[in-house]
């Protein structure tokens, strides 16, 4: 996996249950070094281990655990810079959404190694969506629940998201009901970094 | 009463305006086609046909009107045919000429298109920024790759740097700071293993006699002797001058441990050439592993392989003791290493 992913999983753990947490999680997959480079290329097995550890360390399973990492990486200040670059996904939640089928694209016009998952928006029925998630590494879908429901509170949309289990191919499905698109007024957002001073 | 006008619409100049955009009668019937749109498709293979003939068209359920593609809103196309290339666009209608304008442009498949389909700077209308697109993808991949190159070289010289921190320079083994660490990581996942501490027969007779560069020598070859009999995911390490431990991983077996020690020290008595002379040593060697305890430590096992190494010294040297804790605890600290130093 991609330094940038691994480094995420790690910075999650760093802001939300302290260094101590982190580190003994790093020594337990037996890293051999503390800290992950968001610029170098890792074997996919080290990502296994440090989401599998984690998940003991905090007990929980690793499914929650994806969710929140996924819900970090969309309100944290520390990595404003990810929900900056969905927000350019467009002007409400249903845009948003619909901007997923071009995400891995986007991505890898800025970092062609990394490993974005191809994800599928399709509208099935009025406020009814389906995602599916074919991704290198499993359980992917879970983290993009706590994406989206992160970015729905980010639109001031309300949804109701449910990951519906894996198909045979090894997609994930999540279904995602928005049942008010202007539940509240969300976070206000500038393509300019400049103007869009709300920090 | 409806009077049906013939179609007097002039796309020229729109299709100059938009080199990506092609107009299309009520029907669906593509009109014409832009010339950056021609060097995609040929226009025989455009013109004449249904848009929906030649495109796939998506626009996820939020268009209006009853045409053949849907208005005024965000449509995501692909070719039917060959490359499909997947592009943006959206369509109106003109009014009162029964013909409609779709245009497309290519977001994020400019770079692969630009390539498939040999486009210059010519082929994007002067608004477009295409050019700018391309210009930045550039120029963050060229830095990028030095970036990356940078990092490999940075990479690199931490890990020579910390080989250098955990290797003894004489002999290439690892030092005590190496062996603590492994030490420590073998002790906290459990791994049954067993530790030697194998101390130098002779060896400051070879050094006050022959000098420093013999000592080295000997040194060398001890360490290449040592090498041997480990394996890879053992370690070995010289914690002193004259010193070494050895740590073998799973493997606790006291026979085959104290015939391997056993073996070392014939070897090590193989006199070793030195200028027109030869230097003589052997070796004593203490032996503990992991079995022994509840909660091995660190500290304890050095201790006990010791103690174990002490037994052989006063045994006379040039033995391999196992640690026995019977023994051991009980005359506790029954021999002077120091005396041992001549």
């Amino acid at each position: 996996m991609h330094g940038m992913i691994n480094r995420a999983i790690q910075c999650f753990m760093r802001d939300t249950y302290g260094a101590d947490t982190w580190e003994k999680v790093a020594e337990k997959a037996d890293l051999g070094f503390d800290n992950f480079e968001a610029m170098l290329s890792y074997p996919d097995q080290i990502t296994l281990d440090v989401l599998g550890r984690a998940a003991r360390q905090l007990h929980k399973p690793v499914e929650t655990f994806l969710e929140d990492l996924g819900t970090y990486l969309v309100s944290h200040p520390n990595v404003e810079a990810i929900r900056r670059l969905l927000r350019f996904g467009g002007e409400n939640f249903t845009e948003f959404l619909f901007s997923l089928n071009e995400l891995e694209g986007r991505a890898q016009l800025a970092l062609p190694d990394l490993e974005v998952p191809t994800l599928k928006v399709e509208h099935i029925e009025d406020g009814r969506f389906r995602l599916s998630c074919s991704s290198a590494m499993p359980g992917f879908g879970y983290a993009m629940v706590g994406v989206m429901r992160a970015m729905a509170d980010d639109y001031g949309a309300l949804v109701f998201l449910e990951h519906q289990g894996w198909m045979d191919s090894g997609e994930e499905i999540i279904t995602i009901n928005l049942l008010e698109a202007a539940y509240t007024e969300g976070r206000s957002f500038e393509l300019s970094e400049r103007i869009g001073g709300e920090l | 009463m409806t009077v049906v006008r013939p179609v007097t619409f002039d796309a020229a100049p729109f299709l100059a305006f938009m080199p990506m955009s092609l107009v299309f009668a009520d029907s669906g019937v593509i009109l014409s086609i832009g010339p950056t749109l021609a060097k995609l498709r040929p226009a025989e293979e455009m013109i004449g046909k249904h848009v929906t003939e030649v495109f796939t068209v998506r626009d996820d359920g939020r268009g209006q009107g009853n045409g053949p593609i849907p208005l005024d809103t965000k449509l995501y196309l692909k070719f039917r045919e060959g490359v499909t290339t997947r592009l943006k666009g959206m369509a109106a209608s003109i009014p009162g000429t029964g013909v409609n304008i779709l245009n497309l442009s290519f977001g994020i498949s400019i770079v692969d298109a630009v390539a498939d389909y040999r486009l210059t700077a010519g082929d994007f209308a002067h608004t477009d920024l295409a050019i700018e697109m391309l210009y930045l993808v550039e120029a963050k991949s060229a830095v990028m790759e030095e970036t990356k190159q940078l990092n490999a070289r940075l990479q690199g010289a931490k890990v020579a740097a910390e080989e250098q921190a955990f290797t003894d320079t004489l002999t290439g083994l690892k030092n005590r700071r190496a062996m603590d660490h492994v030490l420590e990581r073998m002790l906290r996942t459990n791994v049954p293993f067993a530790l030697m501490h194998l101390d130098l027969d002779y060896f400051k007779s070879v050094n006050d006699t022959l000098g420093h560069a013999a000592g080295d020598t000997v040194l060398q070859a001890v360490a290449k002797i040592l090498m041997e009999e480990t394996r890879s995911d053992d370690l070995v390490a010289r914690v002193g001058g004259d010193e070494f431990i050895l740590i073998y991983n799973r493997f606790t077996d006291h026979t085959r441990l104290v015939q391997t020690a056993q073996r070392i020290i014939s070897r090590l008595e193989v006199p070793v050439p030195y200028q027109d002379t030869f230097c003589k040593i052997s070796g004593s060697i203490g032996i503990t592993t992991t079995d022994y305890y509840k909660v091995p430590t660190a500290d304890g096992m050095i201790h006990d392989a010791d103690l174990a190494l002490y037994s052989s010294k006063y045994e006379g040297r040039a033995q391999a003791t196992l640690f026995d804790p019977a023994v051991h605890h009980d005359n506790a600290v029954a021999y002077d290493a120091s005396q041992d130093k001549r």
